[in-house]
């Protein structure tokens, strides 16, 4: 979308100039467009609040598996259709067709789960292969038999958004009203559910009623999206929004908000960059859209990203060799000497592998900049606070080494953390829970301060 | 049959005429219950009855059961044979009087929800369909996490609660049920020393309540301590009955089979109980 106003060919493409993109962006780029950007946007609202609830009632794999167990449905529906003189073509005899068979696929997994020993991935790529298999031979039988064209039916496959009636369109957004009052008004009924199940059963809820309202709601939103994004591509409306909102929000409500408005936003864009770009099929680029999106949210995301996750390790490491240098200071003034350490002693202390070249010197400023030490001649010295905790980590350190040798018998299973990690992430009331334990078999931990005074 | 029936002040009147070990006043009657997992029996014709406000342990060895025994009573999973019975009613009839812990690794601690939401779960039946939480029942599950002292970590997103603390909050939503009858999955299991307090503070103000307490234990050091009853179970009943009479060398024996790590583990039990 460089475009930058003038039409330059880049491999036989014309993009399109700025006013162009506003005008569709804006909803002025004639009716058709209009119909097919309101669609999918409706749809990608729908897709998104119901995708949160396949999301974390783990029914991810299984919405991938209804949507290819449509085709059949699509090819027999069409087959049946022309049998029965209705016109086989017509949009509302299709879906009902590939309702039909993709819940029939469901249904087969949830046998195979309850009568066999698979495990429902198994169960899953069975049903989901089978069924595209079944669907695949339908639709050759329909291309080599039947008088009318049926070619208009891989259409499903692929989806083909272009092809959006006003009557599909007002579709999608009975589904996206469907969607949002049903989850308005069950979602505290679904929360129970997804999260745990067997309270909600053992509580008198009906849990198969909730679940078929859920999964009822998943269908149907699948099943209208086949023609705007294709069955292969379908199961990404739903789950994509949801993941990529999950970075955003730690409350449900707010999970499903930000959802419907992601899925909302890719529909719309990716209907709008295939309106200006005609040979971009518009499912792809609705999904390549909501995939970007999730790329942002997982790397920026401000407490589940990567950046801040990563950023949250660093700190912790810092604070943790800060208060190694300070111990090994502290150690140094109690045994007689000063407390200070030199440069080669800091760098033979903090020790990070290759970073320790540029973590070193970010460790002593940290100090620096918290009080805690000063620079001397060549290395540092330990301000009066500094010493305070450097006394702090040594008794910490030594409450968690006496405990770990006076209940060497149990504390190895219980205890997976390393001595010098822990010493730094007791919390108080752990540290006094550590005391009196000790103090119940007659050990005490000397206090150490009493050096530093 | 091995098992040793526990009654207590047999009451008469209501329940099934045809067993009059079954009465009303017991909160929980096991009859005969067979549970099968893919033909292989895990639970072999179990009988018990509950006697009222008591802490009642069920303690075996790994795969005896225990769990089972619980879901068994609950229905979560299909019995083979036999016959639950709640205040010598139906489990539907007592639905609201009962109330349920599950194991803290039953679910995703990830969910978007905080510790309230949860709490407040236990109260959805009393709201009903469709309805929203109220303040007043947010207020009653406040108070339910103020009773296991997460009262200030109401708003934490569960899965930032360590596991002792989100153990606490499955209490705490078993008591915004406020049920007659409790079952506990192994309440327990892996908690620190401050939840496993709490816990017990729990029990024992539940007891004082006037309730019946069900709960899967695995540390057999304080079984003596914590609890009034111990059903001692290996697929079926090897023993049941007061602490005092039940909780001895040889039943514990004939629960664990040869297994001596935990035959010297409940030796040192043995003689912790008897020297109180």
């Amino acid at each position: 979308m460089a475009g930058g106003g003038g039409s330059i060919a880049v491999v036989g493409d014309e993009l399109p100039g700025w006013s162009e993109i506003i005008e569709t962006l804006m909803f002025r780029a004639g009716y058709n467009t209009n119909i097919v950007i309101m669609g999918t946007t409706l749809l990608g609202l729908a897709a998104g609040v119901i995708g949160v609830f396949a999301l974390l009632r783990k029914r991810s794999l299984m919405t991938d598996a209804l949507s290819h167990a449509t085709l059949p449905g699509i090819g027999l529906a069409f087959l049946v259709g022309g049998w029965m003189g209705v016109d086989g073509r017509s949009l509302a005899v299709l879906l009902l067709g590939a309702t039909v068979t993709g819940v029939i696929g469901v249904v087969c997994i949830q046998g195979i789960l309850r009568y066999t020993r698979l495990r429902e991935d198994a169960a899953i790529g069975i049903v989901l292969s089978v069924f595209f298999g079944a669907g695949v031979v339908v639709l050759s039988y329909i291309q080599v038999n039947a008088a009318s064209g049926a070619a208009g039916l891989n259409k499903f496959i692929y989806g083909q958004t272009a092809a959006m009636s006003e009557r599909d369109a007002m579709l999608m957004g009975a589904i996206a009203v469907v969607a949002v009052v049903a989850t308005v008004l069950f979602l505290k009924e679904f929360a129970l559910v997804c999260f745990n199940e067997s309270f909600a059963r053992v509580n008198g809820w009906s849990v198969s009623a909730i679940d078929l309202i859920m999964m009822g709601l998943v269908v149907a939103v699948t099943v209208a999206g086949l023609q705007a994004v294709g069955l292969i591509l379908v199961v990404a409306m739903l789950i994509i929004p949801a993941v990529s909102a999950r970075f955003w929000s730690e409350r449900l409500w707010a999970l499903v908000v930000l959802a419907g408005l992601i899925g909302a936003a890719s529909g719309y864009f990716g209907s709008v960059v295939s309106a200006l770009m005609p040979r971009k099929p518009a499912g792809a680029v609705i999904v390549l859209t909501s995939g970007v999106i999730f790329a942002i949210s997982m790397v920026c995301a401000p407490k589940r990203g990567v950046i801040s996750a990563g950023v949250r390790r660093g700190m912790v490491s810092l604070r943790i060799a800060g208060e190694h240098l300070l111990e090994e200071a502290y150690g140094r003034g109690e045994s007689g000497g000063r407390f200070a350490l030199t440069s080669r002693e800091i760098s033979r202390a903090v020790r990070i592998g290759v970073w320790s070249v540029v973590f070193g010197p970010v460790v002593r400023a940290g100090l620096y900049w918290r009080r805690l030490a000063r620079r001397t001649r060549d290395g540092i010295e330990l301000t009066e606070e500094g010493v305070r905790q450097g006394a702090r980590v040594r008794r910490n350190h030594r409450l968690w080494e006496q405990y770990l040798v006076s209940y060497a018998d149990i504390a190895p299973s219980h205890v997976d953390w390393s001595v010098d990690q822990v010493e730094h992430v007791l919390s108080d009331e752990l540290i006094r829970e550590l005391e009196t334990q000790l103090g119940a078999r007659g050990i005490v931990v000397s206090d150490g301060v009493g050096v530093a005074r | 049959m091995s098992a040793s029936k526990v009654k207590k002040g047999s009451g008469g009147g209501g329940g099934l005429g045809a067993r009059p070990e079954h009465s009303s006043d017991s909160p929980l009657s096991i009859h005969a219950v067979t549970v099968a997992y893919h033909r292989k029996p895990v639970l072999w014709d179990v009988d018990y009855d509950a006697p009222s406000n008591q802490l009642i342990a069920i303690v075996g060895p790994n795969g005896a059961g225990k769990s089972t025994l619980i879901k068994a009573c609950l229905g979560l999973v299909p019995r083979a044979s036999g016959e639950v019975e709640f205040w010598g009613g139906s489990y539907r009839q007592a639905r609201s009087r009962i109330g349920y812990v599950p194991q803290r690794e039953s679910v995703d601690w990830d969910f978007p929800v905080s510790a309230l939401d949860v709490v407040c779960m236990g109260r959805y039946r009393k709201i009903g369909w469709c309805k929203p939480v109220t303040r007043s029942h947010k207020e009653a599950g406040l108070e339910c996490l103020d009773r296991v002292g997460m009262r200030a970590y109401a708003h934490r997103q569960i899965s930032m609660l360590s596991g002792g603390q989100q153990q606490r909050v499955f209490l705490a939503r078993a008591l915004a049920q406020e049920a007659d009858l409790y079952f506990m999955d192994e309440p327990f299991a892996g908690v620190d020393a401050a939840t496993e307090r709490a816990i017990v503070e729990v029990l024992r103000e539940l007891k004082g309540q006037g309730k019946t307490v069900i709960a899967v234990h695995h540390d057999l050091q304080t079984v003596a301590e914590y609890f009034d009853r111990v059903i001692l179970l290996n697929m079926r009943v090897v023993a049941a009955g007061a602490v005092e009479d039940v909780f001895t060398r040889e039943n514990l024996h004939k629960t664990y089979g040869g297994r001596l790590t935990l035959l010297s583990e409940a030796a040192e039990a043995i003689a912790r109980a008897g020297g109180r």
